[in-house]
C-alpha cells in the first residue's frame, strides 16, 4: 500500500495559455490494486493513493478482489483528497480504468467513477490501463517516444507508437510473466508476492538449468517454462539455481522481443514499466540491450510502475484536452480492450 | 565485407577461397549469430547453436520441398555461422514495381506456389518480405533468411506468413499491392488446392486483429 503526493511536474506537457488549469481524479481497478490518483493538467501528481488485495491463498479471485475494492473505495478517496489538499468539488474530470482487466473489478471502479462524475456534474472518460502505464511513464520520465516493455501480473506486452496507435510488437500468448513468477513461487511454497522472493533466491543461483525458451516471431510464451520449472523443483533441483534459470530464461525472451521492436521501429528510447519492472535483473538486461542500440533507457519510479490512479487521471486529461468525449453509455467496461484498439487522440507522432 | 548488421546476426559476403577452400571460385554468404551480452553465456550458447542448426536445416528442407534457397556449404556450431551460396540476382523488392503487369503476375504466382510448398512440407518462413526473396536472370525466385522460420504445421503460423507478406507489399509496393497479393494467393491456391482456403481465411482474420506489423527489412543481398 502506498500513498504519495510528490508533486512531479512535467517538462513538455504544458498546454496552451488559453487552457485553464484542470484537475482530474483517476480511478484504477483492473486486478489486485484499487487506486485513486489526482493529477492536474500541468502534469503535477497531487495524490496517488492505493490499496492492494492479497488473496489468502492461491491466485486472485475476481469477485473477492472486487469486494475488497468496493470496501476500500471510500478510504482511498478520502486519503487521496487529503493528500492533494483539495475538496471533491475541485475535481473537473473523472477518469477510470475501462479495461482490460477482470470483469467484476473493472465494474466496481467504473461504478464508482460514474457515481462521482454524475454527482459532481463533470465529464467522465474511460482509459485503457496499458496505455495509461505508458503515458505516466512518458510524463514522469520525460520519455518522448519509447518502445515500452510492460510487464506485470496481468499483462506482458511490447508496445510502440506507430501510425496513430500504440501497436503491440510482441506479447504473451498464454500467461503474463508476473503470473509465471508468482505461480511458480506458489507451487514451490514461496508466499505471495513471489516475484521479489524469486529475485532474491536467483541472486544466489550459480548453475543454469536449461528451461523452455519460447519466442515465436513476436510472441512469447511462459506457461511451458513455468510447468517445467515446477517439475524440476519436484525432481529435487536446487531452488536457487531454479529461480536463477527461470529468471534468466524468461527475461532473455522478453528482452529479445523488445530488441526486435527497437530494431524494427528504429526508436531511440526504451522504457520498462509494470509491476515486474521492480526486478533489478530485468532492468539490468534491458538497459544493456538499450545501450547496445544507443537508445536511452527509462524506468519510472516504483510508485508509477505498479497499478495506480495517477496514470489513469493523467491519461484522462490527455484524452479530454485532445477533444475526446464519452457519454455515460460509452463507459461500459471492456475486459479485453486491446492496446492497439485505443484511439490515441492526443498524439500525432 | 559486412553486408548487413541485423538485430540477431551479421551477414558477410566473402570470397569462397577465403572461407571454404582455396581452389574454390566465386563468393559465399556468411551468416554469423552474434552473442548477446544481456543474456548469460550458457543460455546464449544454447540459443545461438539451436537457431544456427535450425536455419541450416530449414534451408535444405525448403530446397528439397521445391523452394529455391541458397545451398548450405557449412554449418559451424562453434562459430555460430552458416556459410552458404551467394545468389546472383536482385531482390524482388527492387524489381517488383518495375515489371510489366503480366511478368509481375507470373512472379507473384511463383512466390505463392513456393510458399505453398513450404507450408505443405510443414515449414513456415516467419519473415516473408520482398527483401527476403531474390530473383535471378532465369526468373527463379530464391527465399532467403529463415532466421525466424520453423517447423510448424498450424494454420495460425501459415496465416501469419501470408499476412506478413501482404503487409510488406502494402508498405513497400503500395501502388500494386492488391494485384500482387491476389497473384500470390492465386499461386498459393493452385499449389495447395482446397487446403489453401483455411490459411487464406486465417490470414484475413489476423489482419482484422490488427496486431502484426510488417517487419524490418532484413535481407542481405
Amino acid at each position: 500500500m502506498g500513498v504519495s503526493g510528490n508533486g512531479i511536474s512535467s517538462g513538455g506537457h504544458r498546454f496552451g495559455i488559453g487552457d485553464s488549469l484542470m484537475i482530474c481524479l483517476g480511478i484504477e481497478g483492473t486486478a489486485h490494486t484499487f487506486g485513486i490518483g489526482i493529477v492536474d493538467s500541468t502534469g503535477r501528481v497531487l495524490a496517488n493513493a492505493t490499496r492492494t488485495y492479497f488473496p489468502e491463498q492461491g491466485g486472485i479471485h475476481p469477485r473477492e478482489a472486487a469486494q475488497f475494492h468496493a470496501a476500500q473505495a471510500r478510504a482511498v478517496l478520502d486519503e487521496a483528497l487529503k493528500t492533494a489538499q483539495i475538496e471533491l468539488g475541485d475535481v473537473d474530470l473523472v477518469a477510470f480504468s475501462q479495461g482490460p482487466g477482470l470483469g467484476p473489478v473493472l465494474r466496481t471502479a467504473a461504478t464508482a467513477a460514474r457515481a462521482l462524475a454524475v454527482w459532481l456534474g463533470v465529464p467522465i472518460i474511460g482509459v485503457n490501463h496499458c496505455v495509461a502505464h505508458i503515458e505516466i511513464g512518458r510524463l514522469t520520465e520525460g520519455a518522448r517516444d519509447p518502445v515500452t516493455l510492460y510487464v506485470s501480473g496481468g499483462n506482458t506486452q511490447v508496445i510502440a507508437f506507430d501510425a496513430g496507435r500504440y501497436r503491440v510488437f510482441g506479447e504473451t500468448i498464454d500467461i503474463p510473466i508476473g503470473n509465471c513468477l508468482d505461480a511458480f513461487a506458489r507451487e514451490v511454497g514461496i508466499p505471495h508476492p513471489g516475484g521479489p522472493a524469486v529475485e532474491r533466491l536467483a541472486r544466489e543461483g550459480r548453475n543454469y538449468i536449461p528451461l523452455p525458451y519460447v519466442v515465436k516471431g513476436m510472441d512469447l510464451s511462459f506457461s511451458g517454462l513455468m510447468t517445467e520449472a515446477v517439475r524440476r523443483y519436484r525432481e529435487g533441483a536446487d531452488i536457487k539455481d531454479l529461480c536463477y534459470s527461470l529468471q534468466e530464461t524468461a527475461f532473455a525472451a522478453l528482452v529479445e522481443v523488445t530488441e526486435r521492436a527497437v530494431a524494427h521501429t528504429e526508436k531511440r528510447e526504451v522504457m520498462l514499466t509494470g509491476g515486474v519492472a521492480a526486478n533489478n535483473r530485468l532492468r539490468e538486461m534491458l538497459k544493456q540491450m538499450a545501450e547496445e542500440h544507443r537508445a536511452k533507457f527509462f524506468v519510472p519510479p516504483k510508485e508509477f510502475c505498479g497499478d495506480q490512479g495517477a496514470m489513469i487521471a493523467w491519461n484522462g486529461i490527455l484524452a479530454y484536452r485532445s477533444g475526446y468525449r464519452q457519454s455515460l453509455r460509452e463507459t461500459e467496461v471492456r475486459q479485453r480492450w486491446r492496446t492497439d484498439e485505443v484511439e490515441v487522440t492526443w498524439r500525432r507522432s | 565485407m559486412l553486408l548487413k548488421k541485423g538485430a540477431e546476426a551479421n551477414i558477410y559476403l566473402e570470397p569462397f577461397a577465403k572461407v571454404l577452400h582455396r581452389a574454390g571460385e566465386g563468393k559465399v554468404v556468411v551468416k554469423e549469430r552474434i552473442a548477446k551480452k544481456y543474456r548469460i553465456p550458457a543460455l546464449d550458447q544454447i540459443l545461438r547453436e539451436a537457431r544456427t542448426a535450425l536455419e541450416a536445416k530449414l534451408l535444405s528442407d525448403a530446397k528439397r520441398a521445391g523452394v529455391p534457397t541458397p545451398i548450405v556449404y557449412e554449418v559451424d556450431r562453434i562459430g555460430m555461422r552458416i556459410v552458404m551460396e551467394f545468389i546472383e540476382g536482385r531482390q524482388v523488392k527492387l524489381v517488383l514495381d518495375k515489371l510489366g503487369k503480366g511478368e509481375r503476375r507470373k512472379l507473384c504466382q511463383t512466390i505463392g506456389r513456393q510458399i505453398a510448398r513450404l507450408h505443405r512440407a510443414g515449414m513456415v518462413h516467419g519473415d516473408l518480405t520482398t527483401s527476403n526473396m531474390i530473383v535471378n536472370s532465369d526468373g527463379k525466385v530464391y527465399f532467403v533468411d529463415f532466421g525466424l522460420g520453423g517447423y510448424d504445421p498450424s494454420t495460425e503460423e501459415r496465416g501469419v506468413d501470408l499476412h506478413l507478406l501482404r503487409r510488406a507489399l502494402q508498405s513497400i509496393h503500395f501502388r500494386i499491392a492488391d494485384q500482387a497479393y491476389a497473384a500470390v494467393i492465386a499461386g498459393y491456391r493452385e499449389e495447395l488446392g482446397k487446403k489453401a482456403e483455411e490459411v487464406i481465411r486465417r490470414a484475413k482474420e489476423i489482419e482484422s486483429r490488427g496486431r502484426y506489423v510488417a517487419k524490418e527489412e532484413r535481407a542481405w543481398h
